[in-house]
C-alpha cells in the first residue's frame, strides 16, 4: 500500500477511536469538577457499543430522510475529519478540499440532521431543528471570519499547507491576530458542539434542548451513529483549534517516529482543550436561546479585529 | 464548428421558436396541439440554440450577422461571442427543461387558461431572450429587450382575473419601464462618443468618454440593469410577480429572464469599459452582499413556497454580483488572472442559479399542481405521495444552499477564493472589505441552508397538514423528467466542474485577456483549484467518491454489531397526549421564529394572538394567530416615492387643460426649443 491509503487509514482509525475518548474524557472531567465520580473514561465506547447492539424504533411517520440521515452525518464528519492534520501536518485528504470543504460538509450533515429533525412530525423534532439551524447561522460568519484570518495569514484555504505555515512560525500564536482569531474560534467550538452555556449535551428538558431535540426519535444503532459523528465532528473541530494555532511537534510526513510523539503532543494538547471548554461549562449557566446571538456576535467582532490587526501588523 | 452550421443552428433555432409562436396563435381552439407544437418547437428551437452556443464557446470563434433594417440608425445585427454564446447557452439548457415539463404542466390548466394562450407567449419571450443575448446593435438590443418585457408580462397576468396578478403585473411593467428609462439615457451617453449604435464600436467606449459622463453612464446602466436582476434596492417587483406567473414561466423568469440583467451588467462592465475606479468595484460588491443577505432573511420569513425562491432569487444575484464586483475591483487594481477567477465564480454562479432554481421552481409547480395551494402550512408528508418530485427538490435544495458536492457549493467556491485573493491584491484598506464580505457570504450561505431545510422540511415531510396535501398525486412524468434533466445538471455541473470551466476561456480572454482555466484546473482535471501558487484546491468529484467510500465504514460496523430483524416502527413521542396529528408538527413560521426575533430590528414582527376560552384561560377552545413582518423598502422608499409621484401628478393636472388648441401650444414650444438646442449645438 502506498504511503498515502496507509495515512488514510491510520487518521480513519484515529477518528473513530479517538473521538468518544474525548467526550468521555470531557464527561469525567466534568464530573470531577462538580465533584461527582463521574462515569469513567471509556464509557462513550461502552455506550455506542451497546447502541449498535440494540433494536431500533423508526417513527411512522417518517421518510427515508430518517434512517438516511445517520449515514450522511457520519460520513460527512469522516470526509470532514480527513481533511485536517492531526498528527501530521500531511492531511490524507487535503487536496481534495480545504477548510471551505470542511464547513461545508458539515453543513451538509446538519442539514440532513435538520431535516430529520422535523421528519418524525413531532414539536421537538422541529424546535431541535429550528434552534440548531439559527444556531448555526449565526456561528457561521465569525467561524469564515476567523478561518479566513489564518488562511489569509498562510495564504491557502488548504489546511495542510496553513498547517506548514503555521509550524514554521511556532510562536505566532502570540500575534494578536492570531490570540483573537483563537478566542473568536473557541467561542465557535462551544457553539457548534451543543456545550453549555450554548447548548446542553446532557439535558432532555423541551425547553432547552437543542441537539438532542432533534436526535429525540433516534434510537440504537442510527442513534449510536448520530452520536459517534457528534463525537468526532468535535474532534475535527477542536483539532482544528489546536493543529492551526498550536502546531509544536506536529510531524511533517506519515514515518513512523516523529508520528509517536507528534500523537502524544496531539493527544496532550486535545485534553488540554477539553479541560478548558470543560471549565467554561462548569463555571457558566446556560444561556437563554435568545442571548446566544450576542455571545456570537462578540465571537465575530472577536475575528473582525483579528482581521484588523492583521491588516495593522 | 464550421461557422455555417453555427448559423444554421442559430437561425435555425430562432425560426422554431418563431413557428412555435406562430401555430399556437392558430392553435387556440386545440389546446393539445398548441401544448405538443408550442412546446415541442420550443424545444427544438432551445437544442438548436444550445448546439450554436456550444459551438461559439468550443471555437472562440465570433459570428456576427447584419440585416439592414431601412429604418436609420437601426440594423438588426446579431452576434454570438463568447459572452453571447455562453448567455444563450444557460438559456437552451432552461428552455429545454422547462418545455419537457411544460407539455405536462399545461394539460390540466385552471382557471380558464388556454395552453395556446400560454405558449404562443412562452415561444415569444425565448425568441425575445435570444434577441437580447445576441442583438449587437443598442437600439435593436432595446427593442428585443422592451418586447422581452412586454412578453414577460403578459405570462405574468395569465391569471388576470386573480387581482393579486393584475397589481403584480402593473409593478412588474412600471418597475421595468423604470430601468428602461434608465437604460436608455445610459446608452445615449455611450453612443454620444461612439458615434455607432453597433456594440462592436462601443467596446472600451467608457474609458473614452470624458470621467464625470463615463461616471454617470456606468451608475444608470448598472441600476438599470439592476432593477431587471431583481438587485436590492429595486427588486420589489421580483416577489410580486415572479409567484404569481404559472410555475413553467416563474422558472423561466428566474432562471433566465432576470440573468438579462446580469447579461448586461456584464457586457457593459467587462466589454464597454475598460477600466473603471476601484468604487465602482465596491459599489457592486456592496450591492451584491446586501442583496443576498436581505434576499436570504426576506425569504426565510416566507411561507408562500413561490415567493420564498423568488426572494432567493435576489439573494444569489447577490452572490453573483460579489464575483462581478470582485472583478472590478481586481481589474482597477491590475490583477488580470484574479479578475478572471471571479468573473468566472459570477457567470459561473448565473448558470448554477438559473439550473438549481429552474428545478425548484418547477419542483414547487409540481407541488402546487398537486395540492392546489403554495402555503407551506397546508402542506407536508408530500415525499409519501410524490416521492420523484420531493427528490429532484431535494437535490434543488442542496444544491442552492451551496453544499458539497453539488454545483452551488462549486460557484461559492470560487467566490470565496475570489474574495479571499481580494485581501492580497491592494494595500489599502479597502482588502479588509473583502473577507468581511466573505463572512457575509458564509452568513447568507447558512441561512439558506436553514431555509431549505425549512421549505423541504415543512412541505415534504411528517404528516400532511391539509387534505388536499394528503390527496396528493405525483405529477406527470413529462413534469419529472423536466426536473430530473435539471438534477441530473445539478450534479454533473457539481462533479464535472473542470471539465465545463474551459467553456470560460474565450469569454475571460475576450474581457481580460486571461485564459481562466489554466489556471483554475489542476490535477489532470479533477482538481478545482484557486490559481495562486500555493491557493487551496477542491475536488467535488473526489468530495463524491470518498462519501460513497465511507459508506463502508458505518456498512462494517453494521455487520459487525448489528443485529437483524431488531428493528420496527412505532409512533414517535407525543407527550403521552392521544397520538401526534397534523396539528402538533413544527410550522414553517415557527421555524423562523428564532431568525425573526434576532434580526427583529430589520423585519419589525408585529403578532397577535386571540384566545377563546370557556372556563380558564389554560383550555383555550379556539386560538387565533397572526404575524407579519414590515416589509421595510416598500415602507420607507416606495411609499413615499409614490406618495411624491401621485403630488407631482396632482400638480400636473393644471397643465392638462383638455383643450387641443393647449396641447398644439405645447407641442409648438417644445418643437421651436428643440429647434434652438440643435442649432446651437
Amino acid at each position: 500500500m502506498s504511503e498515502q491509503a496507509i495515512a488514510l487509514l491510520v487518521q480513519l482509525g484515529l477518528l473513530l477511536l479517538l473521538a468518544p475518548f474525548i467526550t468521555g474524557f470531557s464527561k469525567t472531567c466534568k464530573a470531577r469538577l462538580q465533584t461527582r465520580r463521574g462515569p469513567g473514561l471509556l464509557q462513550s465506547y461502552r455506550d455506542l457499543h451497546k447502541l449498535l447492539r440494540k433494536g431500533m424504533v423508526i417513527p411512522d411517520t417518517a421518510s427515508w430522510i430518517f434512517p438516511a440521515t445517520p449515514y450522511v452525518l457520519f460520513v460527512t464528519t469522516l470526509l470532514a475529519g480527513l481533511m485536517i492534520p492531526t498528527v501530521s501536518a500531511q492531511a490524507p485528504l487535503s487536496w481534495a478540499g480545504g477548510v471551505l470543504a470542511v464547513v461545508y460538509l458539515l453543513a451538509l450533515g446538519r442539514f440532513f440532521l435538520a431535516l430529520a429533525g422535523l421528519d418524525a412530525g413531532s414539536s421537538f423534532g422541529g424546535l431541535g431543528s429550528s434552534r440548531e439551524m439559527t444556531i448555526a447561522a449565526i456561528a457561521e460568519p465569525a467561524l469564515m471570519l476567523a478561518v479566513f484570518t489564518v488562511a489569509l495569514g498562510a495564504g491557502s484555504t488548504n489546511l495542510s499547507t496553513v498547517a506548514e505555515f503555521a509550524l514554521g512560525q511556532s510562536w505566532r500564536f502570540l500575534a494578536p491576530s492570531q490570540m483573537l482569531a483563537f478566542a473568536a474560534l473557541f467561542i465557535v467550538l462551544i457553539a457548534e458542539t451543543g456545550r453549555i452555556p450554548v447548548d446542553n449535551p446532557a439535558t432532555h428538558l423541551e425547553l432547552t434542548m437543542i441537539h438532542e431535540a432533534m436526535i429525540l426519535e433516534y434510537s440504537g444503532p442510527y442513534l449510536a451513529l448520530i452520536e459517534w459523528s457528534a463525537s468526532i465532528k468535535q474532534l475535527v473541530l477542536m483539532t482544528l483549534l489546536v493543529n492551526v494555532f498550536f502546531p509544536f511537534g506536529l510531524s511533517t510526513d506519515w514515518s513512523a517516529l516523529p508520528l509517536a510523539s507528534s500523537f502524544a503532543l496531539f493527544v496532550v494538547k486535545l485534553l488540554l482543550l477539553a479541560g478548558v471548554v470543560v471549565l467554561v461549562e462548569t463555571t457558566n449557566a446556560k444561556l437563554r436561546l435568545f442571548r446566544v446571538p450576542e455571545l456570537l456576535a462578540v465571537a465575530f467582532v472577536l475575528s473582525a479585529l483579528a482581521l484588523i490587526s492583521m491588516f495593522i501588523f | 464548428m464550421n461557422p455555417a452550421f453555427i448559423a444554421g443552428a442559430y437561425f435555425g433555432g430562432l425560426i422554431a421558436y418563431a413557428a412555435g409562436a406562430i401555430s399556437c396563435a392558430f392553435c387556440q381552439k386545440t389546446p393539445t396541439l398548441a401544448r405538443f407544437l408550442g412546446f415541442g418547437l420550443a424545444l427544438a428551437g432551445a437544442a438548436l440554440e444550445a448546439t450554436a452556443a456550444v459551438g461559439v464557446l468550443l471555437t472562440g470563434v465570433e459570428s456576427h450577422w447584419t440585416i439592414p433594417s431601412g429604418v436609420p440608425l437601426v440594423t438588426y445585427s446579431l452576434r454570438l461571442d463568447p459572452l453571447s454564446a455562453y448567455f444563450g447557452l444557460v438559456l437552451a439548457i432552461l428552455a429545454a427543461a422547462v418545455s419537457i415539463y411544460s407539455i405536462g404542466y399545461t394539460s390540466n390548466l385552471r382557471n380558464g387558461t388556454s395552453a395556446g394562450f400560454l405558449g404562443f407567449f412562452y415561444n415569444l419571450l425565448l425568441l425575445c431572450l435570444t434577441f437580447v443575448f445576441t442583438a449587437a446593435n443598442v437600439l435593436f438590443f432595446l427593442i428585443a429587450w422592451e418586447l422581452m418585457v412586454v412578453a414577460a408580462y403578459f405570462l405574468v397576468v395569465t391569471e388576470h382575473e386573480k387581482d393579486e396578478s393584475r397589481r403584480s403585473g402593473l409593478l412588474y411593467i412600471f418597475m421595468s419601464r423604470g430601468g428602461t428609462g434608465l437604460l436608455f439615457v445610459g446608452f445615449l451617453l455611450l453612443i454620444s462618443a461612439a458615434g455607432s449604435m453597433e456594440f462592436s464600436a462601443l467596446r472600451g467606449i467608457g474609458d473614452r468618454l470624458p470621467a464625470h459622463l463615463g461616471i454617470a453612464a456606468f451608475l444608470l446602466l448598472f441600476f438599470g440593469f439592476g432593477v431587471k436582476a431583481g438587485m436590492i434596492p429595486l427588486h420589489i417587483w421580483l416577489p410580486a410577480a415572479h409567484p404569481v406567473a404559472p410555475s413553467n414561466v416563474s422558472a423561466l423568469m428566474s432562471g433566465i429572464v432576470i440573468k438579462t440583467g446580469i447579461y448586461g451588467m456584464a457586457r457593459v462592465l467587462f466589454d464597454f469599459y475598460g477600466a473603471l475606479p476601484p468604487w465602482a468595484g465596491m459599489l457592486v460588491l456592496l450591492v451584491g452582499v446586501v442583496s443576498a443577505l436581505l434576499g436570504v432573511l426576506y425569504a426565510l420569513m416566507e411561507h408562500d413556497l413561490k415567493r420564498l425562491l423568488a426572494y432567493h432569487s435576489i439573494e444569489n444575484i447577490g452572490i453573483i454580483l460579489m464575483g462581478f464586483g470582485s472583478a472590478l475591483l481586481f481589474r482597477s487594481f491590475g490583477h488580470p488572472r484574479l479578475a478572471a477567477l471571479a468573473l468566472v465564480a459570477g457567470l459561473f454562479h448565473t448558470l448554477n442559479h438559473g439550473l438549481f432554481k429552474c428545478l425548484l421552481f418547477l419542483g414547487a409547480g409540481s407541488v402546487l399542481h398537486a395540492t392546489h395551494t403554495r402555503n407551506m402550512e397546508e402542506m407536508g408528508g408530500l415525499i409519501r405521495r410524490m416521492p420523484s418530485t420531493a427528490l429532484y427538490f431535494l437535490i434543488g435544495a442542496i444544491a442552492i444552499s451551496g453544499l458539497p458536492p453539488l454545483n452551488g457549493f462549486v460557484s461559492e467556491w470560487l467566490t470565496y477564493q475570489a474574495l479571499l485573493a481580494g485581501f492580497g491584491a491592494t494595500s489599502t484598506l479597502t482588502r479588509v472589505a473583502f473577507p468581511v464580505a466573505g463572512a457575509l457570504l458564509a452568513l447568507t450561505a447558512a441561512l439558506a441552508a436553514a431555509c431549505f431545510v425549512k421549505a423541504f422540511g415543512i412541505t415534504f415531510l411528517a404528516l400532511p397538514r391539509s387534505g388536499e396535501a394528503a390527496r396528493a398525486r405525483e405529477v406527470f412524468v413529462s413534469m419529472r423528467a423536466g426536473m430530473a434533466i435539471l438534477a441530473a445538471f445539478c450534479i454533473l455541473l457539481g462533479l464535472g466542474a473542470t471539465w465545463f470551466l474551459p467553456l470560460f476561456d474565450s469569454i475571460t480572454e475576450r474581457a481580460l485577456g486571461v485564459r481562466a482555466s489554466v489556471d483554475l484546473v489542476a490535477g489532470n482535471g479533477f482538481l478545482l483549484s484557486a490559481g495562486m501558487a500555493r491557493g487551496g484546491t477542491v475536488s467535488t468529484a473526489a468530495i463524491a467518491i470518498f462519501l460513497v467510500v465511507l459508506g463502508t465504514v458505518p456498512a462494517l460496523l453494521w455487520l459487525l454489531w448489528g443485529r437483524r430483524g431488531a428493528r420496527r416502527t412505532g409512533p414517535s413521542w407525543d407527550c403521552g397526549l392521544p397520538g401526534l396529528t397534523a396539528a402538533n408538527e413544527f410550522t414553517a413560521t415557527a421555524f423562523s421564529k428564532p431568525l425573526r426575533m434576532i434580526f427583529a430590528a430589520l423585519f419589525r414582527p408585529r403578532r397577535e394572538i386571540q384566545a377563546e376560552f370557556d372556563v380558564s384561560p389554560y383550555y383555550p377552545k379556539a386560538i387565533r394567530f397572526e404575524s407579519e413582518i414590515q416589509p421595510a423598502f416598500e415602507k420607507h422608499f416606495y411609499d413615499p416615492l409614490r406618495e411624491g409621484i401621485l403630488r407631482l401628478a396632482v400638480r400636473m393636472r393644471g397643465i392638462q387643460a383638455g383643450s387641443v388648441h393647449a396641447y398644439l401650444a405645447y407641442i409648438f414650444v417644445t418643437l421651436i426649443l428643440l429647434l434652438l438646442f440643435a442649432v446651437r449645438g
